[in-house]
């Protein structure tokens, strides 16, 4: 790869250790991915919830954070994916002292770096939306796909460690979606029904995710007769990432790339568009149903919920009980939870029962041993992406809407 | 018999040799496996109730979310990673892991790799040289 001086200089470990193990760690994923060069972030999202990391992974942080504050501290604007213990919830959710303790571990050497803890998968929609050209280095899938499509901005995935070595280097590696050609549609699809619901959103997404499954291939989507929602694309991006670890999608006449056919196509002819219809989205909820049995957990989450999901769930819940075998549990970001308690969507919600998680997301919250703990087996959300996870952790998901869910959760069984 | 050699475009890691597991589905370390246990634990993959560790992973290529590319890492201090990965078409995130952890991990195959090893070959990772060798 060609370097700068400055690039040149942390290799050589002249701005200290950790930008060092930075520049080193992007340089074998940039000649992996035949890079020729870096490219400058100016914003970096980073996940890194403590399950994922262990013990290792916060050790390896503690020792960078033991570093100089000057060769410690990162370059550009970080931020954090939701974490794996919300301290004001833990205890109620059965999660141990020992998880709590390497999240604090995690914390203190995130601070010691300067990364801004917002614990929030949902950063584009709640502390600094990218705009269109802008290179990043995002951490989510579901974050990275949203701003990719739907801002026009540039980011691969980078996962934990590449984005916090992006954060102490300030660049990426140019391959992949910061470069242009690679930007351009691949696939094509016609959405011929409308979504109902983020549930249905999300159904969509899960299944063109389920007929790509590369992360080259960027799916064009025609038939979008009106705009979607923010919280719409959301839930259909974070599927799509999911279930086929796609980065990004066009939406003709809807999202910045793709003002029209031709152009989501670039230079290539587009391919026949593959037909998604109402009976592939109710072939999709069948495939995660289950009528009639106990429920023991009903999820929102997975992205975390933005304003309207948190005001539309408190307006659902309002006045009933949720069922005392059944917990419910909605989980937003700080900055989220703050104005649902200051707008009292949070005191609806636990008023109901409910238990609203701030900083968290379900799956990234040891969901094993939460869900052992707890006797949880039949889990219930109206994420396609949480339902898809969800099942390598031991439970049986099921898909429906939010209000299937809040009538399921009343109910204590499957409706 | 003659080895047989498979290339690939150059990867990470160092050369290693082990007994392959193949299966033609994808990989996800938080989707598809219990990390305790060693195995494969989602039910819907073709793999499910498999030992993975110590074993030369072949499959299509990665799938889901970002944790593989802290988990590698831990999985290896743990010893409960597999000895290599070899896929089809990779990711970011498996690049960042194999990266994170100096895990063997190879991609882009001439061809489609799990139909080219079986379970139970012994084979010869070299990602310096972008090769699988298949003992004869």
């Amino acid at each position: 790869m060609r370097l700068t001086d400055i690039e040149r200089a942390m290799l050589a470990g002249k701005l200290g250790e950790p930008r060092r193990w930075a520049i080193e760690q992007q340089m074998r994923v940039g000649r992996f991915f035949d890079a020729k060069d870096f490219v400058e972030v100016t914003q970096v999202h980073l996940m890194a919830d403590t399950e994922s990391l262990g013990d290792s992974g916060v050790r390896f942080l503690e020792e960078l954070a033991a570093e100089s504050e000057a060769e410690r501290r990162v370059r550009v604007p970080t931020v954090t994916d939701p974490r794996g213990i919300d301290f004001a919830a833990y205890k109620r959710l059965k999660q141990t002292e020992r998880m709590a303790d390497l999240e604090r571990r995690a914390i203190a050497a995130f601070r010691a770096m300067g990364v801004m803890m917002t614990d929030t998968c949902i950063n584009y929609q709640t502390i600094m939306p990218p705009v269109r050209g802008e290179h990043l280095a995002f951490g989510d899938t579901g974050s990275t796909i949203y701003v990719n499509s739907v801002l026009g901005a540039r980011s691969n995935f980078e996962g934990g460690p590449a984005a916090l070595a992006a954060a102490l280097t300030g660049r990426a590696p140019r391959y992949g979606y910061h470069l242009p050609e690679k930007r351009r549609g691949t696939a094509a699809f016609a959405l011929k029904t409308r979504p109902q619901s983020l549930s249905d959103w999300g159904a969509v997404g899960g299944i063109i995710g389920r007929k790509l499954q590369s992360y080259w291939q960027v799916p064009v989507i025609e038939g979008i007769e009106e705009a979607p929602t923010s919280d719409e694309l959301k839930h259909f991006g974070a599927a799509l990432a999911s279930f086929g670890t796609v980065a990004l999608f066009h939406m003709v006449g809807v999202t910045p790339e793709a003002p029209d056919r031709r152009r989501a196509f670039g230079r290539r002819a587009p391919p026949r568009a593959k037909p998604i219809t109402a009976a592939d989205i109710r072939a999709f909820y069948g495939s995660y149903g289950a009528k009639g049995d106990k429920l023991d957990v009903v999820v929102f989450s997975a992205p975390q919920l933005s304003l309207v999901e948190m005001q539309s769930l408190a307006g659902l819940v309002s006045g009933r009980r949720i069922h005392s075998g059944t917990t419910l549990l909605a989980a937003t970001s700080p900055e989220i939870k703050a104005a649902c308690d200051r707008m009292g969507f949070t005191a609806a919600i636990e008023g109901a029962g409910g238990i609203v998680a701030s900083g968290v997301c379900f799956y990234q919250m040891h969901a094993r041993e939460i869900g052992e703990a707890n006797g949880w087996r039949r889990l219930m959300s109206n994420s396609a992406k949480l339902v898809n996870i969800i099942g390598g952790y031991g439970y049986e998901p099921v898909l429906a809407t939010m209000e299937r869910c809040v009538d399921s959760a009343v109910a204590g069984k499957v409706l | 018999m003659k080895p047989r050699i498979l290339h690939a475009h150059p990867g990470i890691g160092p050369k290693v040799t082990g007994v392959a597991l193949v299966a033609a589905d994808y990989f996800s370390a938080r989707y598809d496996l219990d990390r305790i246990k060693g195995v494969f634990s989602r039910p819907a993959h073709k793999l499910y109730g498999q030992p993975y560790v110590g074993r030369v992973l072949v499959l299509l290529g990665a799938k889901g979310g970002v944790a593989t590319s802290w988990m590698l890492r831990e999985m290896s201090e743990r010893g409960l990673a597999p000895l290599a990965l070899l896929l089809n078409t990779a990711n970011p995130i498996m690049a960042q892991g194999a990266a994170f952890a100096n895990l063997a991990f190879l991609d882009r195959f001439k061809g489609d790799v799990t139909a080219a090893i079986r379970t139970g070959e012994t084979v010869t990772v070299d990602p310096v040289a972008g090769t699988v060798t298949l003992e004869g």
